[in-house]
């Protein structure tokens, strides 16, 4: 076993100074750009500091704290917190379903003390966490063999059976494909993938019959949103009322009809982005998508340039979850799939998705840092 | 190594792959956002302007209706009312408690404002109480600060200043049915009401004005945001009546407590000045809400208050008749005007018996004296001998039997039987029924206002109309001027004759009403009686001596009736009243004619600037030309 000690007599420069400058200092500011953003919608939205912006302020200061403080810490450390780190969002899963919160006919929220938590999107880390953690050591050969994935597997659908009971459609989606995603970039057979891929829609059929009413007034509502315009298919078309009535400049900053006078159902949070397209437009719009892009490509450079498979596949991970999010926010806000109450990561407003993220943006950074490190591992070769 | 160099490989070939296809789906979101903020923006941002801005109504004050010289006869007055926001309170039921203790609420009201509060949203106002009394409200005022969310606001009221004299002819207001709402946004406003009667009913649409609109800026749930652009609504038209309201006054008192109907015109152009009926209702309680019980009681009545009967009550009009059967028997020759008929006190036609009023008869009559004694054997005969159908084309030319034209809601045409009418009633006609009609009995029916029309003509010898508006919004009406009114087609002479015949009646000694004599310096008064029975009188009783009208049950004794114009050489005011079951008609409505055309003479109305509330000089004092 490797100790700390040892790491660091092992690297005598990689002191704290050294760890500051290898910090991705332009990742930070990507990320700084793109809670900024989500200040001056927030502002917009609640028309003024208070109550959404200033609070999204706070928390991303303490957010960015907390991450850069986990970029210091050794990733060969936080390695080793992968399966606590697992185990800790299975039992949160488990207790939100025994006691946790509803709310609009879903359990996903678990209060502790003055916290609210959301383990599922905590589970989504620690998924990614315990299954880099079990594929890092995986020689290609051993990622082939079937018997090898079937704990990858059961590891996945641990949480993501949980994530369906709360019930929660739209994020255990997200999960499984942020696992899939770890699984394939780990060395998954093209062939093992295209035998799981085949019962799919028989699969599909069978897990429509088992969805609440409401999950499925969505999926009719997606397909057919002037069919109840009042009804289930009002955020949808009052989101794109917001966009279509930005036009190409938009409307201006706090001149946005739509979210000021109320019509964008929960704008704050999962329809912050209409407020975007209202008032800056489809320029803004595009502009932030491009910023988000730029984030996506950023961590994806850092899972390429990471030297340890623990850390590219954690990156990895966590780029699919951001992508996720991103895809499925922007798509439900322009109508194009069903609305699913995902946020976008640091424009919502919101506490736990924000100290979440920032999480996640630490484990980034500290995989960056300590990008060149060597875990001592069991070769196979 | 190598195997290590391998799986670095594949990530990386597979995360290029995935970079490569979250980059694809993010440019399909951009392609979207294309679609929907640019391509389909207009469409769009008409959605987005609908959201955003609700068009209210405003309503429009409803115009005033005032006398000839301005004097207010139906204003708005405002009242104060007590309403409720939820939003502003923590605890409704106690607010309401608190408030009950000031203004007493009912079970019925409290369930009204529970029902509507949970109908509304939260910063909908809800009423609690309408038609605050300036106490009540002056209660909710001072303890404000107890009352957390009661705010008390002002709507406006149909104000009528005469109350129940005028009530007939201004009629009333009332909320509209959801009939006649229909697709019509103003009258579904709150507090919009419309005529229903007299005036406020036949002037509707002058009255109603131009309801504004405010533009308002709305959120989703419908809260004013801020107002966008007003368009403020347009007071209707004033209405200003050809009556007085302070002789319309002194004729309702007059009329005392009989069931009566009273009808004064400008004789020279058909200006209507006083029309006064009685017993009345109070106008002002059908815009709050008539109560049952006031339901019940006006309309099981015998005296008929909500019926305006100067325009919609028929009589039989008696002896007031007899001018048009001269009239009649002069135009078709069958009488000369130097014609006499001997009275022996009845007429035997068939086997049938007329008497005269007179037990004994009047001897040898002229149409004069025939007018003056009111013989009903001269009239059966001047009757008989016109025939029915020259008597009904001379009632027609006064108005009698037609549609009197005014304007005012539910006036009746009365009846006068043509040979059309008996057509059409396939009613066998025979010489008694003519005879009958000689001295206005029978089926003739007639109104006070076609009364009033017709000695208005017979002074003036010009048909002029009858009507109540001078002005709409400032602008005359048309026949005002007694040129407007075309001169009737009866020699002026027979009309002399039968002014003489009305002048007798009252002056001459021997004439049937010398209580209607003006005792007026200079002014005389021509005038006729009537006494026309509801119920036929059996030749038993009539022979027997035991009958005596004011002995029978009050519905079953004769209406009192008199017509009559003033002043007698120079024809300006005519009038006509109905005592109903009143008996005589000389005993009971010629001194009420007197004292109503004293007045009358006095005031002057029609030639005179009388300013606005100045009484009428009450006829004791007799005032010089």
């Amino acid at each position: 076993m490797l100790t700390e000690k040892r790491l660091l007599r092992a690297e005598p420069n990689f002191g704290l100074l050294t760890k500051l400058l290898r910090v991705h200092w332009l990742f930070v500011a990507l990320l700084c750009a793109l809670a900024g953003v989500g200040y001056v919608a927030l502002y917009s939205a609640g028309g003024g500091p208070e109550p959404y912006a200033w609070r999204h302020a706070i928390r991303f200061g303490f957010g960015l704290v907390m991450a850069l403080s986990l970029a210091m810490i050794d990733i060969r450390i936080l390695a080793r917190l992968s399966w606590p780190m697992y185990a800790l969002s299975i039992l949160l899963l488990a207790l939100t379903l025994k006691m946790g919160h509803v709310g609009k006919g879903a359990e996903r929220w678990l209060d502790i003390g003055p916290l609210q938590l959301q383990p599922s999107e905590i589970a989504k880390v620690g998924l990614a966490m315990a299954l880099a953690a079990w594929f890092h050591r995986a020689s290609y050969e051993r990622v082939g063999n079937p018997l090898f994935l079937i704990p990858a597997a059961l590891l996945i659908l641990l949480p993501v059976g949980l994530i369906l009971k709360e019930p929660n459609l739209g994020t255990a989606f997200i999960t499984a494909i942020v696992g899939a995603s770890i699984v394939t970039a780990a060395g998954m057979r093209l062939w093992q993938m295209a035998l799981l891929a085949l019962p799919l829609p028989f699969l599909a059929t069978i897990a429509y019959g088992h969805l609440h009413d409401y999950q499925r007034a969505r999926i009719t509502t997606f397909l057919h949103p002037e069919s109840d315009p009042l009804g289930a298919g009002y955020n949808i078309i009052q989101s794109k009322i917001a966009l279509g009535s930005g036009g190409l400049w938009g409307k201006g900053f706090m001149q946005g009809t739509q979210a000021h006078l109320n019509f964008l159902p929960e704008k704050q949070t999962d329809f912050i982005y209409s407020i975007i397209a209202e008032e800056w437009g489809l320029v803004g719009a595009l502009a932030l998508l491009a910023l988000l892009l730029l984030i996506l490509w950023t961590i994806m450079g850092i899972a390429l340039r990471c030297r340890h498979q623990y850390g590219r596949l954690l990156a990895l991970g966590i780029a699919t979850n951001m992508f996720m999010y991103v895809f499925v926010n922007i798509a439900m806000v322009t109508g194009a799939i069903p609305v699913g109450g995902v946020p976008l990561p640091l424009v919502s407003h919101g506490g736990s998705a924000m100290l979440t993220v920032m999480f996640a943006m630490g484990l980034l950074l500290s995989v960056h840092v300590h990008r060149d490190v060597e875990f001592l591992e069991r070769r196979d070769d | 190594m190598k195997q290590q160099a391998r799986r670095t490989a594949v990530f990386t070939r597979r995360a290029l792959l995935m970079m490569a296809g979250q980059t694809a789906a993010l440019s399909y979101l951009g392609f979207r956002l294309y679609r929907v903020q640019v391509e389909e923006g207009a469409r769009y941002a008409t959605l987005a302007e609908n959201n955003r801005v609700s068009t209210r109504l405003l309503a429009a004050p409803r115009g005033r209706i005032v006398d000839r010289f301005g004097e207010v006869v139906a204003g708005n007055t405002p009242h104060w009312r007590a309403l409720l926001l939820a939003e502003e309170t923590t605890d409704v039921p106690a607010t309401l408690r608190a408030f009950a203790s000031l203004v007493p609420l009912s079970e019925a009201d409290l369930a009204r404002i529970d029902r509507e509060r949970k109908q509304q949203r939260r910063f909908i106002p809800v009423l609690v109480r309408d038609f605050l009394s300036w106490d009540e409200m002056a209660k909710i005022e001072v303890h404000a600060p107890d009352l957390a969310g009661i705010l008390v606001d002002v709507g406006t009221t149909r104000h009528y200043p005469l109350g129940p004299d005028l009530a007939h002819v201004v009629g009333y207001v009332a909320p509209p049915g959801d009939s006649e709402v229909g697709d019509d946004p103003v009258l579904a406003l709150p507090g919009v009401r419309i005529g229903r009667a007299g005036v406020e009913k036949f002037h509707e649409d002058d009255l109603r004005g131009e309801a504004g609109q405010v533009q308002m800026e709305v959120n989703s749930v419908g809260r004013v945001i801020r107002e966008l652009n007003r368009t403020e609504s347009t007071q209707g038209d004033e209405v200003t009546l050809t009556l007085d309201a302070e002789l319309q006054k002194a004729v309702i008192t007059h009329l005392g407590d009989e069931s009566a109907s009273a009808v004064v015109m400008d004789c020279t152009n058909g200006e209507v000045l006083a029309m006064a009926t009685h017993p009345s209702f109070d106008p002002s309680l059908f815009d709050s809400g008539v109560s049952q019980a006031q339901w019940v009681e006006w309309t099981s009545s015998k005296q008929t208050p909500l019926i305006n009967k100067a325009t919609a009550g028929v009589y039989p009009p008696g002896s007031t008749f007899k001018m048009c059967v001269g009239l009649a028997a002069l135009a078709s020759g069958a009488l000369g005007p130097e014609d006499h008929i001997f009275c022996p006190g009845y007429i035997d036609l068939g086997n049938t018996r007329f008497h005269c009023w007179k037990k004994g008869g009047h001897g040898t009559l002229d149409m004069k004296g025939g007018l003056k004694h009111s013989c009903d054997v001269f009239f059966y005969d001047a009757a008989r001998r016109a025939g029915i159908d020259a008597v009904a084309a001379m009632a027609n030319q006064f108005g009698l039997g037609l549609d009197p034209a005014i304007d005012l809601p539910g006036a009746r045409r009365g009846l006068i039987p043509t040979a059309e009418w008996r057509a059409r009633h396939r009613r066998h006609w025979n010489a008694g029924d003519t005879v009958v009609s000689g001295i206005g009995q029978g089926v003739i029916q007639a109104t006070p206002l076609q009364l009033a029309t017709y000695v208005s003509r017979i002074a003036t010898g010009r048909a002029v109309q009858p009507h109540v508006t001078r002005l709409i919004g400032g602008d005359p009406m048309p026949g005002a001027a007694p040129g407007d009114w075309p001169v009737m087609d009866i020699p002026e002479a027979h009309l002399e004759l039968v002014r003489a015949g009305m002048f007798a009646v009252v002056n001459d000694v021997g004439g049937t009403a010398p209580h209607a004599r003006l005792g007026l310096p200079g002014v005389a008064l021509a005038g006729k009686t009537g006494s026309s029975q509801v119920r036929r009188v059996s030749r038993w009783a009539r022979e027997h001596g035991h009958f005596n009208s004011a002995q029978l049950p009050w519905e079953f004794r004769p209406h009192a009736l008199f017509v009559c114009f003033a002043p007698y050489d120079a024809p300006r005011y005519a009038a006509a009243v109905v005592v109903e079951h009143g008996n005589a008609g000389a005993d009971v409505a010629a001194p009420l004619a007197r004292d109503i055309m004293r007045d009358v003479i006095e005031r002057d109305p029609a030639r005179r600037n009388v300013a606005p509330g100045q009484a009428v000089a009450m006829s004791a004092q007799a005032a010089g030309p």
